[in-house]
């Protein structure tokens, strides 16, 4: 066991590494309202965070990550750009299936995180660089990917905006994206929707049901998405190899998806902002579908930083959120790009060497 | 000694009290119909525990009795990481319901779980917020959507008269228990067509702890003969 007081050590060094970079220390609330949490995440996150109730404030949840937080304030009232940095507990529960795990994974855990509030083109790469420099001295792989390539090559394929727009709704879901991408794939079936004699119930609307009857047959009546659509997909959602390597096997894919070219050409040049830095682009993995099973709010760039020793969860992860700053920003956006080392998995790799 | 404990009233309580006596225990609730204390006959170290059923999966897993009978359904909503605290000794027969989800029969463009997700989508996008399920099922119906990656919903709380939700205009949706359907139809819902989220029955179930003992298990091993 490394006793909390190293791991915040570790926290504080991170923190002030941060702060030289230029970022103002905030520190959000522990308890924070559950409604914008719930509305963002869903209900899966109650299997994740802690909820207790207040009685005049309703439903609190203990901060189950920071981002949101600081989002949020940033968007009321943080003057552009902006840049913040934060030490402090997180809080996950561990909701287990039918058995207990063998092992509990830490449900207290310290973050310590930088966002970047910036139009800045290379934020990305900056934010990424200075991660990869404070962490070098652990030996850790890098890995990287980017929403926005998958995102603009569902937006490429030939369907309809009804077929398009599903597909990017499950991005972030690949069983259900998959489902979708072979029933577009297939001729539709004929489908009845026989009149029936009980009476409306409930808050959606009959008009509601109609609309999505009307979508129902105009789908039907679309021509299969050809196969070989789907196998682009495929080869892009399995691309992995170190950065250069993947970068070519983009290049030769946009060929066949030209809607993905620009976003190839990004990171291409996000990869040339990092090798600007010292940083030697082929020991950092790009694996295409990395951002997939992550939090879904990230639309761009994502990283994460995982140590060799098996058992450990990843050190650092982050990434772009661009579309959780116009959700959370009542009207206003800005492109917004951050991420979080865990402090006591750094006390722990350090304790070990 | 062995402590068995056994729902404290209705069908679930006779029922249970028909199968022990099939198998050559007597069980009984001594004095007035009000009276929450039993006896057994018919096996030697034996005491009977009148409890309420929801409350026999947290007694079995805290060691408070060695043997208990209760739906599936009420072990695995209660207890997370159910199999490592108590074991399933015996399906019992009776006691049987699914665990479902029900949408308004008027939806008749909802069938299957594909179709319900679509709509959690364009009810979230028409109306500002997730489209509610009403349940008193928390954790069974949170795991089998995400499994199935349902993303756009929300449950609310019901303890009781879940169906009445939807033409309250309090859910969109129910996830209940049901045995024959009829209530739901009389509310004018409709189960979607998937396997159920969970099938149950009323079981006899065992403390991990007390399967080791010898007593148990020969307790058990006679009411398997």
């Amino acid at each position: 066991m490394i006793p909390k007081r190293d791991k915040q050590a570790v926290g504080q060094r991170l923190l002030a590494a941060f702060r030289a970079a230029g970022a103002v220390e905030v520190a959000p609330d522990l308890l924070l309202p559950a409604g914008a949490l719930l509305d963002l995440y869903g209900e899966d996150i109650r299997a994740r965070a802690y909820v207790t109730a207040d009685p005049i404030r309703g439903e609190m949840m203990l901060r189950p990550d920071f981002t949101v937080p600081v989002v949020q304030a940033h968007m009321e009232n943080g003057a552009e750009p902006a840049r913040y940095c934060y030490l402090g507990e997180v809080f996950r529960k561990q909701d287990m299936g039918d058995l207990r795990p063998e092992h509990l994974r830490d449900n207290e855990y310290l973050q310590c995180g930088l966002e970047l509030f910036s139009r800045h083109p290379g934020a990305d790469a900056e934010v990424f660089a200075l991660f990869h420099r404070l962490l070098a001295p652990y030996g850790l792989s890098a890995e990287t990917g980017d929403m926005g390539l998958l995102m603009d090559a569902v937006r490429g394929l030939p369907v309809s905006d009804a077929r398009r727009a599903a597909l990017l709704h499950h991005i972030w879901r690949p069983g259900r994206f998959q489902r979708l991408l072979d029933r577009f794939s297939a001729p539709a079936l004929p489908r009845d929707f026989p009149a029936v004699t009980a009476p409306w119930a409930g808050l959606r609307g009959e008009d509601e049901m109609q609309a999505r009857i009307a979508r129902l047959r105009a789908d039907a009546a679309e021509p299969p998405l050809p196969p070989l659509w789907s196998d682009r997909l495929k080869r892009l959602f399995a691309l992995r190899a170190p950065a250069p390597q993947a970068v070519a096997a983009l290049r030769d894919l946009a060929g066949e998806m030209p809607a993905i070219a620009p976003a190839v050409q990004r990171i291409e040049t996000r990869l040339a902002a990092i090798g600007g830095q010292g940083i030697d682009p082929s020991g950092v993995i790009f694996d295409a579908s990395h951002g997939r099973t992550t939090m879904e709010y990230y639309d761009g760039f994502t990283f994460s930083f995982l140590a060799t020793r098996p058992g450990l969860p990843p050190v650092a992860s982050g990434g772009r959120y661009d579309a959780l700053t116009r959700m959370l920003g009542k009207g206003r956006e800005i492109p917004a790009v951050g991420g979080i080392i865990r402090p006591g998995v750094l006390a722990e790799l350090e304790a070990a060497a | 000694m062995i402590r068995l404990g056994v729902p404290s009233k209705g069908r679930l309580m006779e029922q249970t009290f028909d199968w022990f006596a099939d198998r050559g225990v007597r069980l009984s609730r001594s004095g007035s119909d009000r009276e929450y204390a039993g006896r057994v006959e018919g096996a030697e170290g034996v005491t009977l525990v009148l409890l309420s059923a929801g409350e026999i999966p947290r007694e079995l897993a805290a060691g408070r009795i060695e043997l208990g009978v209760t739906g599936t359904d009420l072990v695995r909503e209660k207890l997370a990481g159910w199999a490592s605290d108590v074991a399933e000794v015996t399906a019992m027969g009776f006691g049987h319901a699914d665990l479902i989800l029900a949408v308004p029969e008027c939806w008749t463009d909802c069938d299957s779980l594909d179709d319900f997700d679509s709509v959690c989508r364009d009810f979230r996008a028409a109306h500002g917020f997730r489209l509610r399920i009403a349940t008193k099922y928390h954790r069974l119906v949170r795991a089998w959507l995400a499994a199935h990656e349902v993303a756009d919903y929300q449950l609310v709380d019901s303890q009781g008269a879940t169906e009445g939700t939807v033409a309250n205009q309090t859910a969109e949706a129910i996830a209940d228990i049901t045995s024959s359907g009829e209530t739901l139809r009389a509310n004018n819902l409709k189960i979607l067509a998937e396997e159920p989220i969970l099938r149950s029955q009323a079981t006899l179930f065992a403390g991990r702890r007390a399967m080791e003992s010898p007593e148990v298990q020969a307790f058990l091993a006679r009411l398997a003969a």
